[in-house]
């Protein structure tokens, strides 16, 4: 099953025994905790821990919130409120929910970095990252539709644009939306169906992350020097130490930092990531000054609203399909091609090195591509001045340059640095 | 000779390839109901028209009001608003269609193909932004007089048609009729 030797599991008690020989359940997680793992594994290594903590939180608060909540339309806010005011303990529940969402996207950013600098997606841990990608759609989808559910201004009119996403597309957009509306406008119809979604996709994703661990443990972790650990027996013992309970303590004192921080943040600045317009009844007849999502989907939405139909790029592509492409679908596109480009990875990354730390320009883009994100999160928090939307379209154009011109090209111009010849001569 | 040695296998290959796309079409057929619960349910549907009673707008005035679930913009224009709308080219038009649900065909984004009435008073629209759906402000607002959407800045002329931003189509003109001097029915007659 896996390339790397385990130690071998005895069962010792007699109830052990009688219940391996029935199910080797015991087995199974002697294995998963005493894979053999790259002894140099650094402080990055430690979000696959931090995400199973969040999905393991988002699950047990969302299920006790759904407890008092009520999906339809004229109860929703007033059920949210009364969450907040009168279930026991009820708003610090839903502030850990809320706040464990930007915790859930702080980890998978920092994880999904670690992989494109160390080359964790590159031959054979393809299907890892492929899983983990499909994770972090999940994840997306979870949170807007569970950002849709308190039915306040925010939550109604983002679910109106981004809804309003597959409207654009040609033919069938109008059909497609008002089958995922439910009607002929986000309505009651539209939450209900979103919270039941909500509720769904995160068990899909403890599916998917059951794959993940598989798959990790398969190809075996990954390393910051992106050399294999040797399987002779004396090499392996060199490169690497068993998961437990090694990186299980140092992955839980990384945890017992970050819940120290997120912890203060939801006990004292409980709204501060979120809009005090969604504070306000859904009202589909007022559209709120300011539209913005939560920060961690603006980079995305920058890209979404950098393309309008004065671009030269733009009306090219409209001349070349008839119209059928146009600047509202156009922007759509690369918005969902932004993240398409994130799953393709493994195959547009050529250079046989892994890790960054041998390849110098690789690190030089790699950098501009983390400022990039920056960029792009500031632009899609700002008003639609000519100014951001100029840094709007460079901030996406570095973008796709980094996945589909620096990856595939590096490798060709780069002189990589000499690969040491093991994890242990790694230092 | 054993089927499973058979090596034409045309009986026990046909057998395999009919169970299999039985069990297709039975996925097929079990699927498409699943996917159509989905769709607008009847009572949403028969929401398809209503009444407006306009009697109290006053020219320069606006009333918003909500249909199909989406606000609808029914503004009664000043002499100022409907002269600066005809004279407008219709070369500065980025969408030249009318957008207009009450002409069949093809028409010009001319003014007149716009409003209501022929003399340009009463202009009825869809109050939701070609771009993403948001509402646009009204009241003279924007660059040209008319509204602007404030989810990606997209400006609308004293006609409602498209001048400036991320949108690419005019606010189009729902299905719309004085049933009297004071009484605007939107939608068709059910």
């Amino acid at each position: 099953m896996s390339r790397l030797p385990h130690p071998p599991y005895v069962p010792k008690s007699p109830a052990a025994k009688w219940l391996h020989s029935r199910l080797p359940i015991l087995g199974a997680a002697h294995a998963t905790l005493m894979i053999p793992t790259p002894r140099n594994l650094n402080w990055m290594w430690i979000w696959g821990m931090v995400l199973l903590f969040c999905l393991l939180l988002q699950i047990v608060t969302g299920v006790v919130l759904a407890m008092h909540y009520t999906p339809h339309a004229d109860l929703a806010f007033d059920s949210i409120e009364r969450i907040m005011r009168d279930v026991n303990g009820g708003f610090f529940l839903r502030y850990l929910h809320a706040n464990g969402a930007s915790l859930f996207f702080v980890a998978i950013y920092a994880h999904i970095a670690r992989g494109i600098y160390y080359g964790s997606a590159k031959a054979p841990r393809e299907v890892i990252w492929v899983i983990g990608t499909m994770m972090y759609l999940m994840l997306m989808a979870a949170a807007f539709t569970g950002y849709v559910l308190p039915w306040g201004q925010m939550s109604y009119w983002a679910a109106t644009v981004i809804t309003g996403l597959f409207g654009a597309i040609p033919w069938v957009g109008s059909d497609l939306q008002a089958w995922i509306l439910g009607g002929p406008s986000v309505g009651n119809a539209t939450l209900n169906r979103f919270f039941v979604l909500h509720f769904m996709l995160p068990f899909v994703t403890v599916a998917l992350a059951g794959l993940h661990i598989w798959a990790v443990h398969t190809t075996g972790n990954n390393n910051p020097a992106g050399v294999e650990p040797r399987l002779d027996a004396g090499g392996l013992h060199r490169d690497t130490l068993p998961f437990w309970p090694w990186f299980v303590i140092k992955d839980l004192l990384a945890l017992v930092v970050i819940l120290v921080l997120f912890f203060a943040v939801t006990a004292f600045a409980p709204n501060a990531l979120g809009h005090p317009e969604n504070y306000v009844p859904a009202n589909p007849l007022v559209t709120p000054g300011h539209i913005q999502p939560e920060w961690y989907f603006l980079p995305f939405y920058a890209i979404l609203r950098a393309f309008t139909p004065d671009l030269w790029l733009v009306q090219g592509v409209e001349f070349v399909t008839f119209g059928a492409v146009d600047a509202t679908l156009f922007g759509a596109l690369a918005m969902f091609g932004s993240i398409a480009v994130l799953v393709a990875l493994p195959w547009l990354d050529r250079s046989p090195v892994r890790s960054g730390r041998y390849r110098p320009l690789f690190r030089v883009a790699f950098a501009v591509l983390v400022a990039d994100f920056g960029l792009l999160m500031w632009c899609g928090a700002q008003t639609p001045t000519p100014l951001v939307a100029a840094l709007s379209l460079g901030g996406t154009a570095l973008w796709f340059g980094f996945f589909l011109i620096a990856l595939p090209l590096l490798p060709r111009i780069e002189r990589t640095r000499p690969l040491p010849d093991s994890i242990e001569a790694a230092g | 000779m054993s089927d499973t040695e058979d090596p034409q296998g045309s009986r026990r290959d046909f057998l395999f390839l009919a169970t299999g796309c039985a069990g297709c079409v039975a996925a097929g057929a079990a699927t498409l109901p699943l996917l159509d619960q989905m769709n607008p349910a009847a009572d949403t549907r028969a929401l398809s028209s209503v009444l407006v009673d306009v009697s109290a707008l006053d020219v320069g005035q606006q009333l918003t009001v909500q249909w199909q679930g989406k606000p609808v913009f029914i503004r009664r224009r000043s002499a100022e608003e409907i002269a600066a709308a005809r004279t407008v080219p219709l070369t500065d038009l980025p969408d030249p269609s009318a957008e207009n649900a009450n002409i069949t065909g093809a028409a010009q984004a001319t003014d007149e193909n716009r409003s209501l009435d022929p003399a340009g008073e009463w202009l009825v629209m869809m109050g939701v932004c070609t771009h993403l759906g948001c509402v646009p402000l009204g009241d003279g607002a924007g660059d040209y007089g008319g509204w602007f959407c404030p989810c990606h800045g997209s400006h609308y002329d004293t006609a409602g048609r498209i001048r400036r931003g991320p949108a690419t189509r005019n606010l189009p003109v729902p299905v719309a009729t004085f049933v009297d001097a004071t009484t605007i029915r939107l939608g068709a007659e059910a």
